[in-house]
């Protein structure tokens, strides 16, 4: 299998007026060509800003990639100049942003807007332009596209809107596309109808996919492997499989927990992670999971646990076995905030 | 209490009882100086009832008309047409000093908790001024009575003197629920109470909500998109689509047995926390093709027809042409509820 993607140790920073936000601190993680990527997190975890780091998307200042190393089809991204950059970004690394309301030109045809990306891109005439276009919003499934083409935003709805913005990100045939919470402002059937569509497509096209989201669900059905990330770390690493059945951290293991299911039994109660992520202005000593893990340890206390190997492809960052450890306590955030 | 709804009460443990429930909105659509109006059906012919202590859940995608039926509970939009009782009570013709009575009893949880928080108001007084304006407590009272419910909804009590904003999504929410449960009420419609919310503390906030409804013998309308919260919380389901309750059952049932194909639809497109299920069912997935229509210009017949994937079968076996003739909405066995010509 052949890399697309290796990123090492990459630490984006915010200086804020209350203080450093380390909004990604040192994570490091490969991809593999025709390969799926889920990352899971709450939001602050880092998990959006990470991705963004890679296609220098962050505001600068206040944001600030402090280290680290991007490599992409041969070349570390962050050595890589402004015109090199815009030679990357949406032709051979495509991008879905959230929300399919705002990330498009309200004052555009979605035509022109899918057209810009091949006009930059490549040596293409008018018509043949014109001609992928229209060729892009059928594959994207938007009937009557010839005519489509000439519309506004406006005229569409949200899940048509979003198949418009995976067509400008699949515009210039990207190795590497990335989607950023694509479903989350849609509703279930739609969901449904745009995952499907992006799986089936990444067949046919063969490119790989980064996923940002925070539904497991979606997780499940479309990741080949997924990383969990919790205050800009990443706190375990496996394939998708592997980190349904066997969980290590214990917020990975809580979050699986947390989540009613339909298919399965209800139970009295949800097992929920008590409290609430941590205050990124503020220096984290230790584990950053500390104040609300059930499995914690005083070792956690001072020091923090490496991202290491616990099984073929599975990476864990916890000094706990949690498929042995007892829980140590019931109320971990309680505790810690009347301290 | 007046003397009716006791006497209501005793009959039958019914307190909320919706009766063909119309809320249209009457929207300009352009023309000669904006002249030409059109109706939006947001909510068109609801009725359901919910027992006291029980839990209402009501699912549909956006634009449904979901959260339009809470808010005509409320009386936040006015509807036009059908009834609405309350213990007995019209609630929509209710005025004045009887609205205010009521308004007291029914109350209700917004889906965002940074929009529905006044930013001037520190906890004391979002909490603590419902409680005053309907005299469940004084200037003395206030200030322990906020303390002890901040503490009933997880907060510490040290939190009375600070501002929304000092406070996180999931504490704001839990600020929201106490100020719902300020005014002692008796039925508390939640509008998506933890779509804004993280994963992690959506867990947190539907056991308060259960724990709450326990210890106050509370009954909730719950309304939300997410399926899988739905069915946990609630003890019986509506499914909307296009302003219309198209199918409602308990829980169980609705999940197990669903009988109306958009119903169908909504379970097969949830995706469940599990990739070895999860790589099965998406090859067997029934998948909605296009959008939902406009409420504005609904489909003739079965709203549903333009979507329905069972709709050839309905022509088939029962010689229906769904975009013709509107299904009845019918009890199909006890309890269970749909509207489909195939049910």
């Amino acid at each position: 299998m052949t890399k697309v993607l290796e990123v090492r140790n990459l630490r984006t920073h915010f200086n804020t007026s209350k203080g450093t936000v380390k909004a990604v601190n040192g994570i490091s993680y490969e991809l593999e060509a025709g390969e799926t990527l889920g990352i899971v997190g709450e939001s602050g975890s880092g998990k959006s800003v990470g991705v963004m780091s890679l296609m220098k998307l962050i505001p600068m200042p206040p944001g600030e990639i402090v280290e680290g190393e991007a490599w992409f089809e041969g070349k570390d991204i962050f050595k890589m100049s402004e015109s090199q950059l815009e030679d990357m970004r949406g032709n051979s690394m495509g991008m879905i942003f959230q929300d399919p309301m705002t990330s498009l030109n309200p004052i555009m045809t979605v035509g022109r807007q899918i057209g810009e990306a091949l006009e930059r891109h490549t040596k293409m005439t008018k018509d043949q332009v014109k001609n992928r276009t229209i060729e892009l919003l059928e594959l994207v499934g938007i009937p009557m596209a010839a005519d489509r083409i000439n519309n506004y935003p406006i005229q569409f709805s949200g899940g048509m809107r979003q198949r418009v913005m995976i067509a400008i990100g699949l515009a210039c045939d990207p190795k590497l596309l990335i989607a950023d919470e694509p479903t989350t402002a849609l509703d279930v059937t739609i969901q449904a109808q745009i995952t499907d569509l992006i799986a089936k497509l990444q067949k046919e096209l063969g490119m790989s996919v980064i996923w940002i989201t925070h539904d497991l669900g979606v997780v499940a059905g479309i990741a080949d492997r997924v990383l969990v990330m919790y205050a800009g770390r990443i706190v375990e690493e496996a394939t998708v499989e592997e980190l349904f059945k066997n969980p290590r951290h214990p917020y990975t293991l809580g979050l699986l927990k947390s989540v009613p299911r339909v298919d399965a039994d209800r139970p009295e109660k949800l097992q929920s992670i008590d409290g609430m992520p941590p205050d990124m202005t503020k220096e984290l000593v230790g584990c950053p999971f500390y104040a609300r893990c059930n499995y914690r340890t005083d070792k956690c206390l001072s020091q923090e646990p490496k991202l290491e190997e616990v099984g073929s492809k599975h990476r864990s960052a916890c000094f706990v076995d949690v498929r042995s450890a007892k829980r140590t306590t019931e109320n971990p955030y309680q505790q810690v905030t009347n301290l | 209490m007046n003397q009716v709804t006791s006497i209501e009460n005793k009959n039958d443990d019914i307190l909320l009882s919706i009766q063909n429930l119309k809320t249209h909105f009457e929207v300009t659509k352009g023309g000669f100086l904006n002249r030409e109006r059109q109706t939006i059906k947001a909510v068109d012919d609801v009725s359901l009832e919910i027992k006291r202590g029980e839990t209402l859940g009501v699912v549909g995608e956006s634009g449904c008309g979901k959260s339009t039926t809470g808010r005509s509970i409320l009386k936040l939009e006015a509807s036009t047409g059908g009834s609405i009782k309350f213990r007995g009570t019209e609630l929509t013709t209710l005025k004045g000093k009887s609205l205010r009575k009521m308004r007291k009893e029914i109350q209700m949880i917004f889906q965002d908790p940074y929009s529905s928080l006044n930013p001037r108001l520190n906890v004391e007084e979002i909490i603590g001024d419902p409680m005053l304006a309907h005299g469940l407590a004084d200037k003395k009272t206030k200030r322990e009575k906020v303390k002890q419910l901040l503490v009933k909804v997880g907060l510490s009590p040290e939190f009375i003197d600070r501002f929304p904003h000092e406070f996180s999504g999931g504490q704001r929410q839990r600020l929201g629920i106490a100020r719902a449960l300020a005014v002692e009420p008796e039925f508390i419609v939640c509008d998506e109470p933890i779509s804004a919310l993280d994963v992690s503390i959506q867990a947190q906030i539907i056991n308060l909500l259960e724990d709450l409804q326990k210890e106050f013998g509370l009954t909730y309308l719950f309304i939300a998109h997410d399926l899988a919260v739905v069915r946990h919380i609630s003890d019986k389901i509506a499914v909307m689509y296009l302003g219309k309750i198209v199918e409602l059952a308990d829980s169980d049932k609705l999940y197990d047995t669903p009988l109306h194909p958009y119903t169908k639809a909504l379970l097969s497109a949830v995706p469940f926390p599990d990739p070895v299920v999860e790589k099965e069912r998406a090859k067997t997935r029934t998948i909605l093709t296009g959008d939902v229509p406009s409420p504005a210009n609904p489909p003739l017949g079965c709203n549903f027809c333009t979507r329905c994937p069972e709709r050839a079968r309905a022509m088939s076996e029962k010689g229906i042409d769904c975009s013709k003739v509107e299904p009845e909405y019918k009890q199909a066995e006890g309890g269970h509820w749909v509207a489909c010509h195939l049910a």
